[in-house]
């Protein structure tokens, strides 16, 4: 047992550490510590950042243009990363879609694909959920029906990551109505400026537009874009959710926003004295730290066992359930520690709106910010659905 | 004992909810939470009409009620239909201020609907302490800056505490005073608040110290914490109503049992909350009133988040969207956290009363 960094990847966190001194730009950085809407442009200026560096598919072998970086590595860089206030890496492309197609896509769809992904030609989201397919996800309908040279697709899908900045989407649709549920399913790419593609804002609510609804009225989609065989989607969609699943805690964003909690309750007054000396609210805030030290601990566990060969099942639905709660307490502890100054509502949608908004603890929309957050024991497969999982998988034997 | 309403206050609660239900829909709420005032001026008119305003006032002063039981029968239904119009700040707090300095004319136009009030006390490091006040008053000239203060905007008249000396003391100050700046914005859970600057801006003497203040407080109190039932019992109504509609893997989700002890973990908190407002009502005027008060703010936070939390997890997706009903009613059970003390701060309350 030991649990400190071998001298080559204390060499690498010192290597991130720079990186992300000099090269992150100080206007993104701000926007994420005080939690502001990233624009579509915000995010493509750090991907292109980062590829520069080669180190946008930090999970990719390097034969697709990856960093290949092992567990450990991603590790340090998402630490990294969120304690420096750096935008999360848009996940569709990157850590989804990119190992699907490395593992099942064709010669020409790696080729034509992936290098699309690295230098910012497309931006892809995810189509799975729809209105009647949530957690129960292999009951969806989109249809998609072979015409020729072409599948003819019909249907709805919905929470559209970042759908609005998209103009690629991949899809899971029903091209068997016959066969089992799980079994009439496909993976398929779909070009979103094609006619028949609809996109519709969502908001949230706290204000901000993050997802979308998607229709697809008989939106003709070429067979080439098919990723392996029709009627096999399902399995590519659960390779992807057992694979790369490592940074699902979301350590890095709960020991950055545990140290947020701290710098708030310092600045804030309570009865002549600073938040933080309040028994009651270093009680909560110390239980917490405890939990997470724990968990960080745990992770390293996982990110271990990934790193000698081992895909994490159970462990990364217990990361999932584990680190979505932190996360979803330390936002709880943000709003308490800022008082009634958690009640204006800083919206991203009024311009101008929020130099009006007073915040004298540079706390940024705590308040928006702990709704919003419920999001993440809900999606990617709710934690009722990672309990189930771990129930099933530990008390009969299989998934 | 008798843990019935009087037949005045089941007429009340039922005019009121019944008028709620027909007039106050998620969209028509909706509209107004989009509006630049941040509230209905014919709602307003109409809460005024129906007798809703009055009711939290004692025949003496003008009204018809004005009980704790009055209060939280009112603010239970306000809550229930999410209701954004500051009746809290404008009618009961502001109106029951100017009730005890004897204001006999001016609370008849608050009962009437006609004039607005809002209450300039919180200050941007007071937290939810009352006696933290930094404003000044010389010569009746306030200075000083007040935080979130709701309503601000709309107030025809504000209730500022200052400090003359070492005494907290309360002036009505008119708006469009000399020296009076209103910074408004939108709330999180709807309505509007501001930051409120004096400087050398005048104010009449109410003759009110924080004694007063604080009786004023203990109403807000209970306003609250009924309130905050009222959105929760919306909360649990739509969630169980979506757990025995919404399928998924062939049921009802609320089939699956992991769900449904959720839900009945719910409703059984759900009768300790209606409990904890019955104990804040009824023990209102008791000696002990502040340590009853103290158990039910803490009480109502700590199911509060409870019920908003577990509303929207067994809702999933949907409830995350700002169109559906939860979201709103979620935020003003939430929000009311952060008004009079929050669970905490009331925790500590209980621990000091309980000790002395």
């Amino acid at each position: 047992m030991d649990l400190s960094y071998s001298p080559e990847e204390l060499a690498f966190q010192e290597e991130i550490r720079t990186f992300l001194q000099n090269d992150l730009p100080k206007d993104i950085a701000e926007k994420v510590r005080l939690d502001g809407d990233l624009t579509k442009d915000d995010m493509e200026r750090w991907h292109a950042i980062l590829n520069a560096r080669g180190w946008l598919a930090q999970n990719w072998p390097k034969e697709f243009g990856g960093a290949e970086w092992p567990a450990v590595q991603r590790h340090i860089y998402d630490t990294e990363a969120a304690a420096a206030h750096a935008p999360r890496i848009v996940p569709f492309g990157f850590s989804m879609l990119g190992p699907v197609l490395q593992k099942f896509g064709s010669k020409e769809q790696q080729d034509h694909w992936l290098p699309r992904m690295l230098d910012g030609t497309d931006w892809w989201c995810q189509g799975y959920s729809e209105p009647g397919a949530g957690s129960d996800l292999a009951s969806l309908k989109t249809k998609a029906v072979r015409d020729g040279d072409h599948y003819i697709v019909n249907g709805q899908k919905t929470w559209t990551t970042l759908g609005q900045f998209a103009n690629m989407i991949f899809c899971l649709v029903r091209t068997d109505s016959d066969a089992k549920q799980q079994e009439g399913i496909s993976f398929l790419l779909i070009d979103m400026d094609t006619p028949g593609v609809e996109v519709r804002p969502i908001i949230l609510l706290d204000g901000c537009h993050e997802v979308n609804e998607v229709w697809f009225t008989d939106v003709k989609v070429p067979v080439e874009n098919l990723v392996g065989e029709e009627n096999k989607g399902w399995t590519y969609a659960k390779y992807l959710l057992t694979h790369e699943r490592t940074g699902l805690g979301g350590v890095g964003s709960s020991e950055a926003g545990l140290k947020a909690v701290k710098r708030i309750a310092k600045a804030a007054n309570h009865n002549g004295k600073p938040l933080i000396e309040n028994p009651h609210f270093a009680a909560r805030v110390a239980q917490v730290e405890i939990d997470l030290r724990a968990m960080a601990t745990t992770n390293l566990r996982i990110i271990s066992k990934a790193a000698a060969g081992e895909a994490p099942g159970l462990e990364a639905s217990m990361l999932k359930v584990k680190g979505s709660i932190l996360r979803q307490e330390i936002n709880d502890l943000a709003r308490r520690a800022v008082g009634p100054y958690a009640m204006p509502f800083a919206s991203e949608a009024v311009e101008g709106a929020n130099d009006r908004i007073p915040d004298p603890l540079d706390a940024g929309p705590v308040a928006g910010q702990y709704f919003n957050n419920r999001k993440l024991s809900i999606f990617g497969g709710s934690n009722e659905i990672q309990r189930g999982i771990i129930a099933k998988v530990t008390m009969s034997g299989g998934a | 004992m008798d843990f019935n309403l009087t037949e005045e206050r089941q007429m009340l609660q039922d005019t009121l909810r019944r008028y709620l239900r027909e007039q106050y829909g998620t969209e028509r709420r909706n509209e107004i939470l989009a509006s630049d005032t941040g509230f209905s001026a014919d709602i307003w008119a109409e809460l005024a009409e129906l007798g809703v305003l009055g009711a939290l006032f004692t025949e003496d002063q003008g009204g018809f009620g004005g009980a704790g039981f009055d209060i939280a029968v009112v603010f239970e239904e306000l809550g229930r239909a999410g209701v954004v119009e500051p009746v809290l700040d404008s009618a009961l707090v502001g109106g029951r201020l100017l009730a005890a300095a004897g204001k006999a004319d001016m609370v008849e136009q608050v009962i009437g609907g006609a004039i607005h009030l809002a209450v300039a006390h919180g200050e941007p490091d007071s937290r939810y302490d009352l006696d933290h006040v930094n404003t000044t008053a010389t010569d009746n000239k306030l200075t000083g800056r007040k935080a979130v203060v709701m309503n601000a905007e709309a107030a025809d008249h504000l209730i500022v505490s200052a400090k003359d000396g070492d005494a907290i003391a309360l002036y009505l100050v008119d708006k469009g005073a000399q020296g009076l700046d209103i910074q408004g914005y939108p709330l999180l859970a709807g309505g509007r608040a501001a930051e409120v600057t004096l400087d050398n801006t005048p104010g009449a003497p109410l003759g009110l110290t924080l004694t007063d203040f604080e009786a004023a407080n203990r109403l807000a109190i209970i306003a609250q914490c009924a309130e905050a039932l009222g959105a929760m019992e919306t909360a649990t109504a739509l969630t169980k109503d979506y757990l025995m509609t919404r399928k998924q893997f062939g049921r009802p989700i609320g089939t699956f049992q992991a769900l449904a002890h959720r839900m009945s973990d719910l409703l059984i908190e759900m009768e300790q909350a209606r409990s904890a407002v019955i104990n804040a009502a009824g023990y209102a005027d008791d000696k002990d009133a502040d340590l009853h008060l103290s158990a039910s703010k803490n009480l109502i936070g700590r199911i509060g988040r409870l019920v908003a939390e577990e509303a929207i997890q067994m809702h999933g997706g949907i409830a995350m969207t700002q169109e559906y009903e939860l979201a709103h009613i979620a935020k003003r059970i939430v929000m009311a956290d952060h008004r009079f003390g929050d669970t905490d701060y009331h925790l500590e309350r209980f621990i000091a009363l309980s000790a002395a």
